[in-house]
């Protein structure tokens, strides 16, 4: 689905050597063997991002920045859903699901060791990490289950377990505080930066941070060689298992690592508010991400940026439009949430009906059709 | 043991509900080889325009007669419009359409009609009566029974004694050779889709009332539940579809019953792997071969 053409370069002159320049910048997709180092270039993409949005929210108020942050932290989640769903082919409805379990865990430590009084700077990436290693543990469980069930039955029993996040809530309702949920102590900037910092800038440097160190696992696990065994899998898994791929073992280790992704994603959108609440993580999250990476375009980390960025706009849509028009109080009532819905319940079935690759495939088709033209002027 | 005889009852009786949606879901596998998973946003949107007929009108047979007609043609809708146009690179297309219907349904429902919950009118009192002493049944569930009894037998003599039956039956185990012999197999897509969201739509009509009223969101759960029960009967079978959506009723009767209801989710997930761990192809399947 996702093989690169080969590009067409004449063959008379020999391949020149690469230069030292060439092998840090990052190279076009396929030519991973002139790259030089991937680590490197990843890094050095990732650096290069994270410098120009730090710039940025030098610039932006503070609900902007806000805006920053929920797409970092909703990064983190389709970054690793995208690499289940696109480049393993297991569909989870369950990803809404495993992002509470992350607010959750960050909401349950960080309450635990307020009531201790401990105070530190170290409880944020530990409370992060263990939000992530308890997703992963959850993950783990369900991607056992998974990796014994196929295409509609895997959506059909994780979509079980997207409906289960209110019920665990109420069931221990002593643990999770039923359907109020959880607070717990605000994140604040360090005093190293000054008494007026802006705290939502603050939040959003947080919440990049985690999107950039995911991000950049992401890319080097989808091009090592446990990245070519999930996409060997996800087109045929008997073809997989004649080449001596562990098949069961790469699902499961696929679904682990995408929800290690999600618990993170969840934790750093808890810490953005402060509070956990079972009506954050209703089915509709479920489908809200997957619209992000189908749109996106399935499989491509480029998507995943596009689908956080849409999800966070998109989002916003309704309240900018009553802002904007000046709307009855009982239409814009019923506005409120819905449309935001139905667009991307449309944008759904549009993109996966007219472009299946996403805007990322769209994207990529219209460059290689004028790089084509720009080769061949005659054409 | 009164008790128990109750939750039995009751079981029966929303089981029944369970089981046509679990034949809708079966229908429109067997036709197509997909899970509808917009069945339930579809079953609601055809409940709406039922129970609006219902009071525009104030009669509940009308509105029923309303909502099964807006089912067919729902499901025609969506077939024709949507699910016919899914491209095959993506195998897992027809879910994600699906889902994006499920938005955009929901949505629309909540923008017209607006996302409270509505209270609906049934044609029966919903007070169990009492036998000999004991609770039983109400007579609300003795006409869900009765009408999921009709429906199926219904379904029965269209699929084993018609000729529309038999072409439907053709096109969905051999397209190819029904082609060549004159089947139009495209067209038998259609109608297979538009009555199983017919059957949908009766289930979420049935349903409905039972629960907290109507509202956009009112079948999530039924989904799950008859997902779960057309998978204890194997996608594949209509007669597993009734089995195992009794079956479940039961189950989630008794533990609703004594553990409470907010264990009911725990309880479906539970019985769904416990089923597809050991035995996927569900409890009336036999050896199958394996394709390579």
């Amino acid at each position: 689905m996702t093989a690169t053409r080969p590009s067409e370069v004449p063959t008379e002159r020999p391949p020149a050597a690469p230069s030292a320049l060439r092998r840090l910048l990052p190279g076009a997709p396929g030519s991973g063997t002139v790259g030089g180092s991937t680590l490197l270039r990843h890094l050095i993409v990732a650096v290069l991002a994270g410098t120009a949005v730090v710039l940025l929210t030098n610039q932006l108020p503070p609900y902007q920045n806000l805006q920053v942050a929920r797409v970092g932290a909703f990064l983190c989640v389709t970054a690793g859903y995208t690499v289940l769903v696109g480049l393993n082919g297991q569909l989870s409805l369950g990803h809404g699901a495993l992002m509470a379990t992350g607010a959750y865990t960050v909401a349950l430590v960080q309450q635990a060791l307020a009531d201790r009084a401990v105070q530190g700077r170290w409880i944020l990436p530990l409370s992060l990490l263990l939000a992530a290693g308890v997703t992963a543990a959850v993950g783990l469980a369900i991607g056992l289950a998974a990796a014994r069930l196929r295409g509609p039955y895997l959506a059909g029993v994780t979509l079980a377990v997207a409906t289960l996040v209110p019920a665990i809530t109420t069931i221990f309702t002593d643990v999770f505080n039923g359907e109020q949920g959880l607070r717990f102590p605000a994140e604040t900037p360090p005093a190293s930066l000054g008494a007026y910092f802006q705290p939502e800038r603050w939040l959003a440097w947080v919440a990049l941070l985690a999107a950039l160190v995911t991000m950049v696992l992401m890319a080097n696990l989808v091009r090592s060689r446990f990245g070519r065994s999930l996409r060997a899998v996800r087109d045929d898994e008997v073809a997989a298992r004649l080449a001596g791929i562990p098949v069961a073992r790469t699902q499961v280790l696929a679904f682990v690592v995408s929800a290690a992704c999600a618990g993170l994603g969840g934790g750093v959108y808890a810490v953005l508010t402060g509070t956990v609440a079972p009506g954050k993580f209703a089915l509709e999250l479920s489908l809200f991400l997957l619209m992000a990476i189908v749109i996106g375009g399935l499989g491509s980390l480029a998507g995943a940026v596009w689908g956080a960025v849409l999800l966070v706009a998109l989002q916003d849509l309704p309240s900018l439009l009553t802002e904007t028009f000046t709307l009855p109080s009982g239409l814009a009532r019923r506005l409120e949430g819905n449309l935001a819905l139905a667009v991307f319940g449309l944008t759904l079935v549009v993109v996966m009906l007219a472009a299946p690759g996403g805007l990322q495939g769209a994207a990529r088709d219209l460059l290689a059709r004028l790089g084509a033209r720009r080769r061949h002027p005659s054409r | 043991m009164d008790r128990f005889l109750f939750l039995t009852l009751d079981g029966v009786s929303t089981g029944a509900v369970y089981a046509a949606f679990a034949l809708a879901l079966v229908l429109i596998w067997r036709a197509a080889r997909l899970v509808n998973f917009a069945q339930g946003a579809m079953a609601v949107a055809t409940a709406y325009v039922g129970y609006a007929v219902v009071s525009a009108t104030g009669s509940y047979w009308l509105g029923l007669g309303a909502a099964v007609l807006a089912g067919l043609a729902l499901g025609a809708l969506v077939e024709r419009v949507l699910m016919r146009f899914v491209g095959h690179a993506n195998p897992l297309g027809d879910v994600i359409v699906a889902l994006g219907l499920v938005l955009l349904i929901q949505a629309v429902l909540g923008m017209v009609f607006g996302n409270e919950y509505r209270p609906t009118a049934v044609p029966f009192d919903t007070d169990a009566l009492t036998v000999g002493g004991i609770a039983a049944m109400s007579p609300y569930d003795l006409w869900v029974l009765g009408a999921v009894v009709v429906v199926v037998a219904l379904l029965a003599l269209l699929f084993t004694r018609t000729s529309l039956g038999l072409r439907m039956r053709a096109s969905a185990f051999a397209p190819e050779v029904s082609r060549l012999l004159g089947v139009q197999v495209s067209r038998m897509l259609t109608v297979g889709w538009a009555l199983a969201a017919a059957v949908g739509a009766l289930a979420g009509m049935l349903v409905v009332p039972t629960g907290l009223g109507l509202h956009p969101h009112a079948m999530d759960l039924v989904f799950v539940i008859a997902f779960t029960a057309a998978v204890v009967g194997g996608l594949d079978s209509p007669a597993g579809a009734v089995v195992g959506g009794l079956l479940v009723g039961l189950i989630l009767s008794y533990v609703t019953g004594y553990l409470g209801p907010d264990t009911t989710p725990l309880a479906v997930l539970v019985l769904l792997l416990a089923v597809l761990l050991v035995r996927p192809g569900g409890l009336f399947s036999g050896p199958r071969a394996r394709h390579v």
